[in-house]
C-alpha cells in the first residue's frame, strides 16, 4: 500500500516537472500543436465577439486569424480563451494562452514589471464616459458626486481615481470583474456613470434595450492603446507577433487587399514585391517570410486569411457597422493617423 | 527484563526487519517531499527569472491609485497597495463575523421550529431549510443581489423611513459624530459591563445557597444600556447627528450599507443558518427523551427544561459541526467577488493584476485564510473543552 502511494507521489511530481519545462520557442510550440491559442475579451462587440455558434469576430480576433494565417496559411487555425481583464494576464504568463489580443492597453508597469511586451497597437483609443440622458449630464466635469461602474484590473479604474481627483470631484466605484455585470449594473441603477475606453461604450450601448437613452460624454480622459501582447523572453514569437501587425498596415498603406492580392503579385513596384514575398526571375527571394520562421509569401497569406488593417477596420468597427467608428487617429499616417509601419526592406 | 528478550530473539535480517523497513519508507517519503518542494520552488524561481520578473513584496508600499467602494480605514486611492489588501481583508472579516453571528441567530431559530408542536410553524422552518441549502450558494448571492438592486427605486425616489433611505444605492442613515467627550460614554459602556458580571456572580452564587433565582439576565442588559446613556448625559450630550442630504446624483453625509454587502451578508447567512438549523435540530434530539422526563419530575416548566436541561447537553454535539459551518461561511465570503464587495479576493486579485505578482498575491490569500480557519477552529475548540461532559 505503501510503495503504491510512493509510486504514484513519484510519478505525480515527474509529470509535474515534465509539464512545466516544456516551454522552448512559442513559434515552434505552435506549429506543432497546429493552431494559435488567442486570449480574448468575453464579448465586446467590434473587437471580440462570439456568436451563437461560437464564431468569433471582431479586430482582436481578425489579429489572431491573420497570425494563424501568417503560419498555418489558414485563419481558422485559432482556438479562442475568453478571459476576464483580471485573468488576462496571468494566462498570458502562464503559458496557457499564446497571444493576447483583448483590448489591452500598452503601460509601462504592463511592459516591464508584468513580463509582456505589446506588440504593436491595433486600435488607439481613450476613455469615455457614458450616462443615461435623463441626468441631463453634458460633460464629465459635472460628474460629481456620482456613482461610477467600471471593470476591475484594468486601467480604467486607475485612470478614473486620477481623473476626479484631478477635477477634484467625489465619486464611488463599483467595480466588477465581468463586463456584462458592469453593464447590468448600470442598467439596474445601481451606478449613474458607465466608463471604459470609447470605443468599448459605443460596443456596450448596443447591448442595452434602448440605446437612444444613453448618451456618451465628449470628454477622452486617458491614452489607451490597444494591442496584441505576448510574454517576455521569447523574441521570435514577439517578432512574428509583432511584424504580423506591421505587414497589415504596410499592405494598405502600398494598397493591397484581399481582392486584389493576385494581381499585386505581378505588381512592378519593389516595395510591394518585397511586402508579398515575390521571387525573382532566378528564383531567388528577399528572405523576409523565411528570416522570421514563416513561409515566404506570409503576407498573401495574411491579406487572403484577413485583408490589410482597413479592411479589418471597417468589417469590424467602421462606418457601416452598428458602431459606426470612424479611422480618426487609427488611420494610416499618411492620412492623419497614427498608424505607421516601419518598411519591410 | 526486555533487554533480555530482545537478545534472545531470533535475528531477522535487517531488510526484513518491519521497524527499519518502516523507517526507510518514512525517510524515502520525506526526502520525497523535500524534493518536490524543492522543486516547485526552483521551477517557480526559473519561470520568474525567464520572465525577468522577482519574487517579493516591495509593491506592498507603493500606491494603489485606485478607488475602494468600502473601507473601515482610512483609504484614498494614492494609499498604499498594502492599505488596499488589508481594506480588503477587514471588509471580509467584517461580512464573516456578522454573517457567523445572524446565521447562528437564523439557525438556532430555525432548528428549534422544526421540531416545534405548531404544525405551521415546523414546516416552514422545513421549507427554509430545504429550500435554501439545496440552492448553490453564488446563485443565492446573485438572486439577493438582484432582489435588493432591481426593485429598488433610484436615489431621488427613495423609500423614506424617517431619516432612514433605502434605495438601489444601498441603505442611507444617519451617523453618529462624536465631540469631545464622547469617550465617557465608553467609560459607561465598560462599566456596564463590569458591574452586569459582578450581578451574574451575585445571583448565582444566591442561588446555590439560598434557590431563589433572579432576573440577571435584565438586570444585566439594563446596566449594560443605562450606564453609558448615563455618562453620556451628565458630559452634556456630545454626540451629534449627521444627516443624509439628498444632492446631485446621490446622498451626501451620513453612512451608507452598501447594497453589495447587504446581498452578501443576507446571503451568507441565511445559507449557512439553514445547515445550522440541521445541526441544532440534530443535537436536541440526540439528547435522550428521559432528561425531558426527569427534569419534568424535579418540577421545572418548559421553558426551563430547555434552556437548563435540554439545550447544554444538545451544545455537546452542535459545537463541533458548528465550527466546520463558521470556517465555511468565513471561506465562501470570497464569492463577494462575483458581485463588487470589495473582500480580500477582489482587493487581492486587483492588486495582482496592477503589479502581476501572482504569486505573492495567492500566498497572502492562503495565510490568511489559513489564519482565519485555525483561530476560528481554536476559539471553537475552547469553547467546546468548557461546555463538553466533565469526565472524572
Amino acid at each position: 500500500m505503501k510503495r503504491k502511494f510512493l509510486g504514484l507521489v513519484l510519478g505525480a511530481t515527474t509529470c509535474l516537472v515534465a509539464a512545466t519545462s516544456v516551454m522552448a520557442g512559442t513559434l515552434d510550440d505552435v506549429k506543432t500543436k497546429g493552431f494559435v491559442q488567442c486570449g480574448v475579451s468575453q464579448g465586446l462587440i467590434g473587437f471580440s465577439n462570439p456568436d451563437s455558434a461560437n464564431n468569433w469576430t471582431g479586430m482582436d480576433v481578425d489579429f489572431c486569424r491573420a497570425l494563424a494565417s501568417a503560419i498555418f496559411n489558414d485563419p481558422t487555425k485559432v482556438k479562442f480563451s475568453p478571459l476576464t481583464a483580471k485573468e488576462r494576464f496571468t494566462a498570458l504568463q502562464s503559458g496557457e494562452i499564446d497571444v493576447l489580443s483583448r483590448n489591452s492597453t500598452w503601460t509601462m508597469s504592463r511592459d516591464t514589471s508584468l513580463g509582456l511586451k505589446f506588440a504593436g497597437v491595433m486600435y488607439y483609443d481613450g476613455q469615455g464616459f457614458m450616462v443615461k440622458k435623463s441626468l441631463n449630464v453634458d460633460s464629465a466635469l459635472k460628474l460629481s458626486g456620482a456613482t461610477v461602474c467600471t471593470q476591475t484590473g484594468t486601467t480604467t479604474e486607475l485612470n478614473l481615481a486620477d481623473y476626479f481627483k484631478a477635477n477634484k470631484m467625489d465619486y464611488k466605484v463599483v467595480a466588477f470583474e465581468k463586463n456584462e455585470e458592469v453593464l447590468a449594473a448600470y442598467n439596474d441603477g445601481r451606478c449613474d456613470v458607465y466608463t471604459t475606453d470609447q470605443s468599448g461604450l459605443y460596443a456596450e450601448i448596443l447591448k442595452l434595450a434602448t440605446p437612444s437613452d444613453h448618451v456618451v460624454l465628449p470628454e477622452i480622459i486617458s491614452k489607451e492603446p490597444l494591442g496584441p501582447v505576448v510574454r517576455q523572453g521569447d523574441d521570435a514569437w514577439f517578432n512574428v507577433v509583432k511584424w504580423t501587425y506591421f505587414a497589415l498596415l504596410n499592405a494598405e498603406e502600398l494598397g493591397v487587399s484581399s481582392k486584389n492580392v493576385d494581381e499585386m503579385m505581378t505588381s512592378a513596384n519593389p516595395e510591394v514585391q518585397r511586402l508579398l514575398g515575390v521571387k525573382n526571375a532566378d528564383g531567388t527571394a528577399a528572405g523576409f517570410g523565411t528570416g522570421i520562421g514563416l513561409s515566404e509569401d506570409w503576407v498573401v497569406q495574411i491579406i487572403k486569411g484577413t485583408g490589410n488593417y482597413g479592411e479589418i477596420f471597417e468589417r469590424n468597427v467602421g462606418e457601416s457597422t452598428p458602431l459606426k467608428i470612424k479611422r480618426g487617429k487609427n488611420a494610416l499616417w499618411n492620412a492623419g493617423g497614427l498608424q505607421y509601419a516601419p518598411p519591410i526592406r | 527484563m526486555s533487554s533480555m528478550d530482545d537478545t534472545q530473539a531470533p535475528r531477522v535480517s535487517f531488510w526484513n526487519d518491519p521497524k527499519i523497513r518502516a523507517n526507510v519508507v518514512q525517510a524515502i517519503m520525506v526526502a520525497a517531499l523535500l524534493w518536490l518542494a524543492y522543486e516547485l520552488y526552483s521551477n517557480a524561481a526559473a519561470n520568474l527569472s525567464k520572465l525577468g520578473k522577482t519574487f517579493g513584496y516591495g509593491f506592498w508600499n507603493q500606491s494603489a491609485g485606485f478607488d475602494i467602494l468600502q473601507s473601515l480605514i482610512p483609504y484614498t486611492n494614492s494609499s498604499s497597495y498594502g492599505t488596499a489588501i488589508i481594506v480588503g481583508f477587514l471588509n471580509t472579516l467584517l461580512v464573516a463575523i456578522l454573517g457567523i453571528i445572524f446565521s447562528t441567530i437564523i439557525g438556532f431559530a430555525a432548528g428549534v421550529a422544526r421540531l416545534s408542536k405548531n404544525w405551521l410553524v415546523a414546516k416552514i422552518a422545513t421549507v427554509y431549510v430545504e429550500t435554501v441549502r439545496n440552492i448553490p450558494l453564488l446563485l443565492q448571492i446573485f438572486i439577493w443581489y438582484g432582489a435588493v438592486l432591481k426593485p429598488l427605486p433610484g436615489p431621488k425616489q427613495a423609500l423614506n423611513f424617517g431619516s432612514f433611505y433605502l434605495s438601489n444605492r444601498g441603505m442611507t442613515m444617519p451617523s453618529p459624530v462624536f465631540d469631545d467627550g464622547a469617550w465617557l460614554g465608553l467609560v459607561g459602556l465598560t462599566a456596564g459591563i463590569v458591574v452586569a458580571l459582578f450581578i451574574r456572580r451575585w445571583a448565582r452564587a444566591r442561588q446555590t445557597t439560598t434557590g431563589k433565582a433572579f432576573p440577571y439576565i435584565w438586570a444585566g442588559l439594563g446596566t449594560v444600556l443605562l450606564l453609558p446613556f448615563l455618562t453620556l448625559l451628565l458630559a452634556g450630550w456630545p454626540i451629534a447627528w449627521d444627516y443624509p442630504v439628498l444632492g446631485g446624483f446621490n446622498f451626501s453625509g451620513g453612512a451608507t450599507i452598501i447594497p453589495e454587502f447587504i446581498a452578501l451578508f443576507v446571503a451568507l447567512s441565511v445559507y449557512t443558518g439553514s445547515f445550522i438549523a440541521e445541526i441544532v435540530r440534530s443535537g436536541i434530539q440526540a439528547v435522550s427523551h428521559g432528561q425531558t422526563e426527569a427534569a419534568g419530575a424535579l418540577g421545572l416548566r418548559g421553558g426551563l427544561i430547555t434552556r437548563l436541561v435540554i439545550i447544554p447537553q444538545a451544545m455537546r454535539i452542535i459545537i463541533p459541526p458548528l465550527a466546520s459551518q463558521y470556517l465555511n461561511l468565513t471561506k465562501n465570503s470570497s464569492l463577494a467577488v462575483a458581485i463588487a464587495y470589495p473582500d480580500l479576493v477582489a482587493m487581492g486579485g486587483t492588486v495582482l493584476n496592477q503589479t502581476g505578482k501572482a504569486i505573492e498575491i495567492v500566498l497572502i490569500w492562503m495565510t490568511v485564510y489559513l489564519s482565519l480557519s485555525l483561530l476560528t477552529s481554536a476559539f471553537m475548540n475552547w469553547f467546546n473543552s468548557r461546555v463538553k461532559l466533565v469526565e472524572r
